[in-house]
């Protein structure tokens, strides 16, 4: 043990410096392993031709059911990444690894929470593009990405907090989404309806309120996973 | 460096820790030793942060639990059966990761330093997924220390390592206590803890029922002590 180290005041790192590190490895795990994405891509991608296959639609009626098939299709595959990302850190033990080194608990949140969301955009931004294929309907705007992001962080947010809940319940997998689809309702609900209103062309006061919603949605449930996250991973 | 007082931990209507004392002096080796289901995995956690004690007071490097358990963490080390590190990453970014984690200042020369001292300085850019378990455990030590912690925690270290890998992993151990940090172990191993510690503890339905220096014991059977204690 070193003289510097004995009896001294060690370093404790910022939560921004905590989020970074953990972001960073979960992003260059991700990158070798490819367990998670791939996962959720295939899902998407069987989900959003199972649909097109089963519905057999024309182009208008296409256009109506688009932002329904899409929010189903990122929910479901959004289930899958957060059960695999927290789980991976409890079946290796690692979670221990986090909760014993000197940082604000919120760090592990937060990382976590960006690492879902980095591999939730991903997968939409690849699924976004066959969709259009596939369904004939131009999903390339930028009001309809704004929507699907702040979608998506509402999503993750609240995800993250109830994936850390129930990995350490041995019905993790069953648990997850029993948790999540009810707290989810009205981020969903509200991304539905705005992103369904951008793509039937309505106007923007028409959207305003689901969009209010979203951002209202992802405030309040980032302050609240911020404040009781140390409580929920706590034995 | 670790004062314990009638510490107290209930699991629901469980009892497992009952009214534990327990001291440890600075650079000590205290081997834990007890039979399954004594309650050393549940004080060690304690220990560690990483559960609440129900009644009792614990004090840490000067801290008391669970009221200043950052503090603790940062003077911590702890090892378990499982090595806590990631497969998917290389063994320097792991403990690249945990220095992060833990703010350790010239993270490149520490890192190397570590590695070194685990002997898996030619391993550094592998995968921890290629890995032995006896490395992966050599290596959970390195991450362990990589923020030169006071005290050091040992949970069943020795789990799953074959002959080879328990004398490689008795070395890195020695060589852990060495540098003057206060190590506490649990262990079934009554050789291997024989061995290194300064000081052995017996553990039994959530007390402490004997304890022995390692000076009081040059002329006795660590084996004979401990059936003994849990006789009486």
């Amino acid at each position: 043990m070193t003289d510097k180290m004995q009896n001294s005041n060690p370093p404790h790192p910022s939560l921004f410096k905590a989020t970074f590190a953990i972001v960073k490895k979960d992003l260059s795990a991700e990158l070798r392993s490819f367990e998670l994405v791939s996962a959720m891509l295939v899902f998407s991608l069987l989900v959003i031709i199972i649909f097109n296959f089963a519905l057999e639609l024309d182009v208008k009626v296409r256009q109506s059911v688009t932002a329904g098939v899409l929010w189903t299709t990122f929910a479901f595959a959004g289930t899958l990444g957060l059960n695999r990302s927290m789980s991976a850190e409890k079946d290796r033990g690692c979670m221990d690894g986090l909760l014993l080194a000197p940082v604000d608990r919120s760090a592990i949140y937060f990382g976590k929470a960006i690492s879902n969301l980095a591999f939730m955009l991903l997968v939409e931004v690849i699924v976004l593009p066959i969709y259009s294929v596939l369904y004939n309907v131009n999903l390339f705007r930028w009001d309809l990405i704004g929507i699907i992001l702040l979608g998506s962080i509402g999503y993750v947010a609240v995800g993250t907090l109830l994936s850390a809940m129930s990995v350490q319940t041995r019905t993790r997998e069953v648990l997850l989404p029993i948790l999540l689809f009810p707290v989810a309702i009205p981020v969903l609900l509200a991304a539905v309806k705005a992103s369904n209103g951008i793509l039937a062309g309505a106007d923007f006061a028409e959207i305003l309120t689901p969009l209010n919603i979203l951002i209202v949605y992802d405030v309040v449930f980032i302050a609240v996973a911020f404040m009781v996250f140390d409580f929920v991973v706590e034995e | 460096m670790i004062i314990v007082k009638k510490l107290i931990k209930r699991f629901g209507l469980k009892t497992i820790l009952r009214g534990l004392d327990f001291s440890v002096r600075p650079g000590e080796f205290v081997a834990l030793l007890g039979p399954n289901g004594a309650g050393k995995t549940t004080f060690l956690r304690i220990l560690a942060t990483l559960s609440r004690p129900s009644l009792g007071q614990v004090q840490v490097a000067g801290y008391f639990l669970p009221q200043q358990a950052a503090q603790v963490r940062a003077r911590l080390g702890v090892v378990s059966h499982q090595p806590l590190l990631y497969p998917d990453l290389t063994a320097e970014e792991n403990l690249q990761f945990y220095a992060q984690m833990y703010g350790v200042a010239n993270q490149r020369s520490r890192i190397t330093e570590v590695l070194k001292m685990v002997g898996l300085e030619n391993r550094r850019k592998d995968l921890v997924r290629t890995f032995s378990r006896g490395m992966q455990q050599r290596l959970a030590i390195g991450r362990a220390v990589i923020h030169d912690p006071e005290v050091m925690l040992f949970d069943e270290p020795y789990t799953g390592l074959d002959q080879d890998a328990s004398e490689m992993l008795d070395d890195v151990l020695r060589s852990v206590a060495a540098e003057g940090r206060t190590v506490v172990m649990t262990s079934h191993d009554l050789a291997r803890a024989a061995d290194l510690a300064t000081r052995f503890d017996i553990l039994s339905r959530g007390v402490i029922l004997a304890s022995i220096t390692q000076a009081e014991l040059q002329n006795s059977n660590l084996l004979t002590f401990y059936k003994q204690a849990l006789v009486d």
